[in-house]
């Protein structure tokens, strides 16, 4: 019996969600008194795993895997989940382990939670805190099957580093055929993604036209933040729908949130409502998203963000 | 084509949430419910194949008799006839066992779920049914093209989109972009008539037990009221964020 784990990478490159995932599991696993099993597929440098909590990796080096694909990816950690005879697996919350974890839940009878936002609070009869009512509150939930999936919410647990080694098995599950297969991806390669981004940068109508986007990417840039939009600025066209934050666009459970221009609809803040801090920049301070940042600065987005690159830019500097 | 549409009647997004029954059960008195805008976007599609496509277009909800006005609504916006499982429920897995037997039973070809409901905001049901089902699956689904039984579907990813090819049967997690939200319909007179004599089919459910239980519902603590930074001080603004929120 262990703890499984599925890490995900990108181009070979373990992501910042498959750290934070092991690091979760590495808790579940001295609350059970047991180990962390990770499976990772088609990725490098597994053995780093070692230093979040796992003690085995088991590594698939797979070509048909080179695209992502929910059934046979599924079916990849169910295999893996019965060779440790695996009583908890855990999953991150990308689009991808979202995708397919509730295949791996019918194919191992697990009870699956997902948005768990905290280490099991009990882990007999096993019960986990998540996030429900689209961050209006949290549920306690009680896995009752034998085998529980645990999707944890990006950026709720954090990394911590254990300092440990982990040993690396090769692993070859037979893979299914799929009725899915990718005819093409589109996706900015140089910028980090809303999901994996630990800052947010997001702009709304505030900002007047899309013409005026180079401040928010600039601000970004500063911050090695993702950049995000309203929905009214999507549903105009002027940034892809892609961007778009909020109830029924992407969530955002980010350490910072920056909103330029953004009243703060009910929708949007619903989406948002799980980032740890929030900045709001609006000329109106009648603007309903001040009731729900953290600090917020009253002013002209077109005076207030080029002050604020320039004065992170020196604060940058003097921290290098 | 045969389409089925699973309705999940959810609360309005501006609702207060609260709970009762010492925190244990969700309180909807006086809260407006809806259905799922995940879902709505789904049917608005459906809705197009059927125009376009001469698809017939059912509506389903796992629920108890006071989901029916929501399965009304989705009669009025156009679709053909209604299924209600008489059962409430209780979790994704559970709801997910009752909707495979509907789709097993009505030889659906496509079904077009929310990527999540905005209630529970499980995003489990879809990929439990294909998974049940052995049907193929695109969640997330931004886009989707049916041409006989080859399909072409759009599937928002992490920092972008993938095109995929697939084929029926098949079913859908949709979401906005599916169909744009200006093309959302409201009912009009003749929609809501018609709909009162359109089928709403109630059927008994199956044994399905579920595998996960909320024991319990909580708020978040109230938050402290917003730090006003001035204009001209944006220094400031870096320092709090750096020494007091410790975010960057």
């Amino acid at each position: 019996m262990s703890i499984l784990v599925y890490t995900e990478s990108e181009n070979g490159k373990l992501k910042k969600a498959a750290l934070e995932v092991v690091s979760y599991a590495k808790a579940v696993a001295d609350q059970m008194g047991t180990s962390v099993t990770a499976v990772a597929v088609n990725a490098d440098n597994v053995e780093s795993l070692g230093n979040y909590g796992a003690s085995k990796v088991l590594l698939v080096k797979d070509d048909s895997l080179k695209d992502f694909n929910a059934k046979k990816y599924a079916t990849v950690v169910a295999e893996a989940a019965k060779n440790e005879a695996a009583k908890v697996v855990v999953v991150s919350s990308s689009a991808d382990s979202k995708y397919l974890a509730p295949l791996l839940a019918v194919n191992l009878e697990a009870g699956y939670v997902s948005n768990v936002i905290a280490a099991p609070s009990n882990v007999e009869p096993f019960t986990v805190k998540r996030s429900a009512f689209t961050n209006k509150a949290f549920a306690n939930v009680e896995i009752t099957t034998d085998v529980k999936i645990v999707g944890l919410s990006n950026n709720s647990y954090g990394l911590v580093e254990s300092g440990g080694n982990a040993s690396v098995e090769d692993f070859s599950p037979s893979i299914p055929e799929s009725g899915v297969s990718v005819e093409s991806v589109d996706k900015a390669t140089d910028k980090v993604s809303i999901a994996d981004a630990e800052i947010v940068v997001s702009g709304g109508r505030g900002l007047k036209g899309p013409e005026n986007w180079g401040m928010i990417e600039e601000l970004a840039d500063v911050l090695g933040a993702a950049t995000a939009c309203s929905k009214p600025v999507s549903d105009l066209g002027w940034r892809p729908h892609s961007e778009h934050v909020g109830q029924t666009g992407k969530p955002v459970a980010s350490n910072l949130y920056i909103a330029v221009g953004i009243s703060g609809a009910i929708q949007h803040l619903a989406g948002i409502n799980s980032s740890k801090v929030k900045v709001v920049i609006n000329t109106d301070a009648e603007a309903p998203f001040f009731k729900a940042a953290d600090y917020g600065v009253v002013g002209d987005a077109f005076e207030v963000v080029p002050q604020l690159i320039e004065k992170l830019k020196a604060f940058k500097a003097s921290n290098a | 084509m045969k389409i089925l549409v699973c309705i999940s009647h959810v609360p309005d997004t501006t609702s207060k949430i609260n709970f009762t029954d010492g925190d244990s059960k969700f309180d909807t008195n006086g809260v407006q419910f809806v259905i799922n805008p995940n879902d709505e976007f789904g049917l608005t599609r459906a809705m197009w194949f059927k125009e376009k496509q001469g698809a017939s277009v059912d509506v389903v909800n796992v629920g108890g008799a006071e989901t029916e006005p929501t399965l009304r609504k989705a009669l009025a916006i156009g679709a053909d006839s209604a299924i209600r499982v008489n059962t409430e429920a209780t979790d994704g897995f559970s709801v997910a066992k009752q909707l495979a037997k509907v789709v097993n039973d009505g030889g659906y070809d496509l079904v077009i779920a929310g990527r999540e409901s905005i209630d529970y905001n499980g995003a489990m049901v879809p990929g439990m049914l294909a998974g049940m089902t052995g049907a193929n699956y695109v969640t997330n689904c931004i886009g989707l093209e049916v041409d006989g039984t080859t399909v072409k579907a759009v599937r928002e990813i992490d920092g972008g989109k993938e095109t995929v090819n697939t084929s029926l049967p098949l079913i859908i997690g949709g979401q906005k972009g599916l169909v744009e939200e200006s093309d959302l319909r409201i009912p009009n007179m003749r929609g809501i008539m018609m709909a009162r004599k359109k089928p709403l089919k109630v059927i008994e459910p199956i044994e399905a037990s579920a595998e996960t239980k909320s024991v319990s519902f909580e708020k978040p603590a109230p938050k402290g009221a917003v730090k006003l930074v001035d204009a001209d001080n944006i220094d400031e603004l870096v320092s709090l964020l750096h020494n007091e929120a410790k975010v960057i």
